[in-house]
């Protein structure tokens, strides 16, 4: 018999006080929209701090109005200094990565709507939900702090290589205090991340409604299940990583600094440890991690695109065993980090291979994209576009890192712009688009407003062609030789390509200002949208079939729903239209051909 | 409005192709005995690359062009041979294409990083430290003295803390700011860093190399080009990085005679 | 005595007439799920916390990996691994724990028994959850004394790779034994209210038993490689 216990222990009252409503919230719905929230804070940051690298990549000496009162030593003058640059860079990509692409894909969007894809009223353990969003935006205060300390914050990069991370203050400004604040901080992430697969694995494995098997999931459900899977594996090894640095910093441990180094002619005080040992532990978890930041929005646009292609996908099955097959590879391609780092020119060639082969399922998912594009009955709405877009982007950012798996090409790229390049379109573009065509998509669902869509499409076109503007010229800086993470560029060689970086800085600047025009809509509308209806995009998944727009607190109501159907019911006959959505017991006929 | 997007996707698609094809941009001319292995591997990654995005993003325009502008009438279609054509494509074409280039790309990297220096290749060593380059030549015995880590002394300029006194082997021993080797000699260099992690590129000779703080790792090469290359340091070593370099002048034998001689008698 | 089961909540079964069929996949089927598939989804979910400690299982799985590889490293990078003969208390707490295994085995079948009403019932059904409780207390004062011992021989966390490894590996398990330590005690207070799940006591065991093997692997590791 069904252990009934199951769903006896996901009730939780709906909460009256408003502290338990909006702030400690047991509900998944809430704890969804507080990730997007702080996603949206830290992403707001982080692109202001980009705004300030490129502004000083295209104008070294350039006196930025108000810079001192950030930091009056970073920037006197108004004119940014050679740390405060890398300063802030490393704050850039550490809040981008961590704080906005690990966060709104999967942990914003997949704790409001795994649940309801898979039937149930919450996730099973809502107080480690709830633990998991405040332990995060801990982290997330933790880190940002390292901005009001008196050095600042650390200069390393997100990267956080050793010996410079791990010898303290001597290695430079930020990099005492500095670097603890930043490695506390990703070790409470990590915490926090891990208490939220916990509930995404056992919410999809435990906590699926009647009828609901696991074939039965809308591939965004697949997409959460199988990055919480990755997150499981992958943040449990950085958080011992971030302990052993610390240790190294404040405890005069010796992990990764080696002995006999010599900084302003002083010897350091370690000895024995390996600066590489670093290098693997962060990037075994750093390669997961970027598809933790990727697979989301492949769910997302999965099910975003089939939608609004109204018909299935290609095939529902090849693009989970896709997904999952590049979360199984990609804990074995993560020495392509590291091809010229000095480890065994062997392991180099070892770890190309996978790398090379993890291209495969990349192709296959865009391909079944592709060709469930054929035949469609293509809508264009802004969450539309910008599955579209993602398609484009994920090609451009994908078709890079084919130069990068192959270490002798690396000879010539590794630490270049085209690197930058690679990873901002997959990441900070692709993702990105995921993150839009949810909310888009969603937000409907979640306030019952549609968000406008003359300011949507605005927002898309100025952004889709502002982004490749910015993008595409890193490629071409990289292949000229352009090395990363300068500050200025005083080469010979490099002078030539100085105007390339003004115009992706005007372009930068540009691209960023135009989503303004994305938060006022999400503001306005959040307010004073038009009304929704429980279904405004005709969809079959079974957040659409909740009694009300927002979900009541238990999302259901009073009966759990059942499920009789595939998730992506569309092209058929039936009396809803072209669609028969998951819960309805109604039987169709097909109405397109099969292959 | 579906349209209007195919049109936008192909443009961007034809518009960033073209800085490649008209080689705008470029990397420096090669000037090394290996490079042209490397090169061949860039080309050819190029063209597929290349191509696999001119046709996918081409596709996907075609795609969105032609069933964004839908009729009411219009049946839903199935690509045909289904998810499996699409399967077969992915391995055949990618997989052959990968497996090619993976294979070729072996013998690239072996020229550089799994073959031994040749015997007579020049031995001489680079370190690196906050920030800049120091190079060492062994001096007429032909040998590098010790390092003494506890001996360097900026001020004094005793880049590598040579005991020069107690150190036979290092008395001849000179140390420059700037690299300069023979052209057509293969040369041994040996790479230590003082501090933190550095890296050792110069695009021109198509070698990159990063320093392994407590590993003293190493790099052979031979310049076939005259001339004189910048050395950039690609790994963020702190806030000076972006100007950690030093030149590299490729000499005939008899300039590199001489300037050796210069430098010993500098020291 | 009192039900140690939440009433489950009032779940609509009258209105799906399900008609056993052929259920496809992908875009294929429209059809409802088949009899087999139902009974599949309906008869059978493991309890969210039988299916989670697994994952918290894997997840200090991981954590500890990436510790052993990190030690494997360091001792093949520098040339000062100076050889640490482990503090004997070390095997005597070792024995402690694993009795603490079994004393929570004994535990956790009583209390099944109790609360299922079968099997033989005893009139104190915690008290070897007591009795692990306190082995599991003096475990981590033994581990407490290794320390002691290990500062009066003048190995400290950074004296050299070998004591820092030790330190940090039985410091992190001894943190994770706190928390098994926490959820015995949430176990019984459970117990003592009536509420407390089966599964709860599945998975409370299960964490300490893994907590077990993993100190057993630990003291392998140090043995072999301090």
């Amino acid at each position: 018999m069904h252990d009934m216990s199951a769903h006896a222990h996901a009730t939780h009252q709906a909460p009256t006080s408003f502290i338990r409503k909006h702030v400690f919230s047991l509900d998944h719905k809430v704890i969804g929209k507080q990730y997007y929230g702080m996603a949206l804070a830290a992403v707001i940051i982080g692109m202001f701090l980009s705004w300030l690298m490129r502004i000083h990549l295209g104008w070294t000496n350039f006196a930025i109005p108000g810079l001192h009162i950030l930091s009056a030593n970073g920037a006197p003058g108004n004119v940014m200094t050679p740390e405060y640059y890398l300063q802030l860079m490393t704050m850039h990509a550490t809040i981008m990565v961590f704080f906005v692409l690990t966060t709104a894909p999967f942990a914003a969007f997949g704790n409001y709507f795994l649940p309801i894809q898979v039937g149930a009223e919450d996730m099973p353990f809502p107080h480690f939900n709830m633990m998991s969003f405040w332990v995060t935006f801990v982290g997330f205060l933790v880190l940002v702090s390292s901005f009001f300390v008196s050095d600042g914050p650390t200069l390393g990069g997100w990267t956080q290589y050793a010996p410079l991370s791990a010898v303290g203050s001597v290695g430079g400004p930020g990099q005492g205090l500095g670097v603890v604040l930043w490695a506390a901080s990703i070790a409470i992430f990590c915490v926090g991340q891990l208490l939220g697969s916990l509930n995404f694995i056992t919410t999809t494995l435990d906590m699926r409604t009647k009828g609901m098997s696991m074939w039965r999931l809308p591939l965004s459900a697949w997409a959460w299940f199988i990055t919480s899977v990755m997150g499981l594996t992958a943040f449990a090894v950085l958080m011992p990583a971030c302990i052993l640095l610390i240790l190294d910093h404040v405890a005069g441990t010796s992990f990764f600094v080696p002995s006999n180094l010599v900084i302003n002619d002083q010897m350091q005080p370690h000895a024995g440890g390996s600066t590489l040992l670093w290098q693997h532990l962060f990037w075994f978890f750093g390669h997961p991690e970027v598809y933790i930041a990727i697979v989301p929005g492949m769910g997302i646009v999965s099910h975003v695109l089939i939608t609004n292609l109204r018909r299935p996908m290609l095939s529902h099955r090849v693009l989970i065993y896709s997904m999952g097959a590049l979360a199984v590879l990609s804990y074995m391609v993560y020495g392509h980090h590291m091809f010229v780092s000095g480890m065994n020119p062997v392991s180099s060639l070892a770890f190309s291979f996978p790398t090379l082969v993890i291209t495969i399922p990349s192709t296959i998912v865009v391909l079944i994209w592709l060709g469930s594009l054929y035949g469609s009955k293509m809508r264009i709405n802004t969450a539309s576009l910008f599955a579209l877009g993602f398609i484009s982007m994920f090609i451009s950012g994908g078709v890079s890192g084919f130069f990068l798996a192959q270490p002798s090409i690396d000879i010539m790229l590794h630490a270049t712009y085209f690197v930058v390049g690679h990873f901002h379109m997959v990441m900070g573009v692709a993702a990105m688009f995921g993150i839009f065509a949810g909310t888009y998509f969603w937000f409907p669902k979640m306030y019952g407003r549609m968000m406008n869509e003359t300011l949507g499409k605005t927002h898309f076109w100025l952004t889709f062609v502002g982004a490749y503007c910015i993008f595409m010229p890193f490629h071409y800086l990289g292949i000229a030789g352009n090395v990363r993470r300068y500050q200025a560029f005083v080469d010979d060689y490099l002078q030539p390509l100085i105007p390339v970086h003004r115009f992706i800085t005007v372009a930068a600047v540009a691209t960023g200002a135009v989503q303004l025009i994305f938060l006022f809509n999400l503001f306005y509308s959040r307010f004073w949208g038009e009304p929704a209806p429980d279904n405004p995009w005709q969809g079959t998944s079974l957040e659409w079939s909740t009694p009300t727009t927002p979900p009541p607190h238990n999302n259901f109501g009073d009966h759990l729903p059942v499920v009789y159907h595939d998730p992506y019911q569309y092209g058929v006959e039936s009396s809803t239209g072209d669609y028969v959505m998951q819960t309805s017991p109604e039987q169709v006929n097909n109405g397109h051909d099969e292959a | 409005m579906g349209k209007f997007f195919a049109v936008t996707i192909v443009v961007i698609a034809i518009l960033s192709a073209i800085p490649i094809v008209r080689h705008t941009w470029e990397a420096p001319a090669d000037v090394s005995a290996h490079g042209a292995l490397i090169d061949e591997q860039m080309s050819e990654t190029m063209a597929e690359a290349g191509l696999s995005f001119l046709a996918s993003q081409f596709l996907l325009g075609w795609f969105i062009w032609r069933y964004s502008a839908f009729k009411p009438g219009d049946k839903i279609k199935s690509f045909p041979g289904g998810a499996k054509t699409m399967v077969w494509a992915a391995f055949l074409l990618v997989g052959t294409e990968c497996l090619a280039l993976g294979v070729f790309g072996v013998k690239a990297w072996a020229s550089v990083y799994l073959t031994p220096p040749a015997a007579d290749a020049m031995t001489m060593q680079v370190q690196a430290g906050q920030f800049a380059f120091y190079f060492r030549y062994p001096g007429p015995d032909g040998k590098l003295g010790p390092i003494h880590a506890n001996l360097i002394n900026e001020a004094n300029q005793n880049f590598y803390g040579l005991d020069q006194d107690h150190d036979t082997d290092s008395k001849d021993d000179i140390v420059t700011a700037e690299m300069a080797i023979p052209v057509n000699r293969e040369v041994h260099l040996l790479m230590h860093s003082k501090d933190v992690g550095h890296s050792f590129y110069v695009p021109a000779l198509r070698v990159h190399q990063d320093f392994v703080p407590g590993l003293d790792v190493s790099l052979h090469f031979t310049a076939t080009k005259v001339g004189r290359y910048e050395i950039v340091c690609t790994q963020l070593c702190g806030l000076g990085h972006y100007n950690m370099k030093a030149y590299l002048s490729v000499l005939s034998p008899q300039d590199f005679d001489d300037w050796i001689k210069k430098q010993a008698a500098l020291q | 005595m009192a039900t140690t089961v939440h009433e489950p909540p009032k779940v609509d079964r009258s209105r799906d007439p399900y008609r056993p069929s052929d259920s496809g996949i992908g875009g294929g089927s429209n059809q409802g799920p088949s009899a087999r598939e139902l009974r599949r989804t309906a008869d059978y979910s493991p309890p969210p916390s039988s299916t989670g400690i697994w994952v918290v299982l894997a997840s200090i799985s991981m954590t500890f990996a990436a510790l052993t590889s990190a030690l494997v490293v360091r001792q093949g990078a520098g040339n000062d691994w100076r050889h640490l003969t482990l503090p004997p208390i070390l095997y005597l707490n070792t024995l402690i724990l694993i009795a603490s295994s079994g004393a929570l085995e004994i535990a956790r079948r009583q209390m099944n028994s109790f609360m299922t009403g079968r099997g033989e019932k005893t009139s104190r059904p915690t008290r070897w959850l007591y009795i692990t409780l306190a082995l599991g207390l003096l475990f981590v004062a033994g581990q407490y004394v290794a320390w002691l011992e290990l500062r009066a021989r003048g190995l400290f966390l950074a004296t050299n790779p070998n004591s820092s490894f030790f330190y940090v590996l039985t410091a992190l398990h001894a943190v994770h034994v706190s928390g098994g330590l926490g959820g015995l005690l949430r176990v019984i207070r459970r117990f003592r209210k009536s509420i407390l799940r089966k599964s709860t006591l599945d998975a409370t065991s299960r964490y300490w038993h893994f907590m077990d093997g993993l100190w057993v692997y630990l003291m392998l590791l140090l043995w072999m490689k301090l």
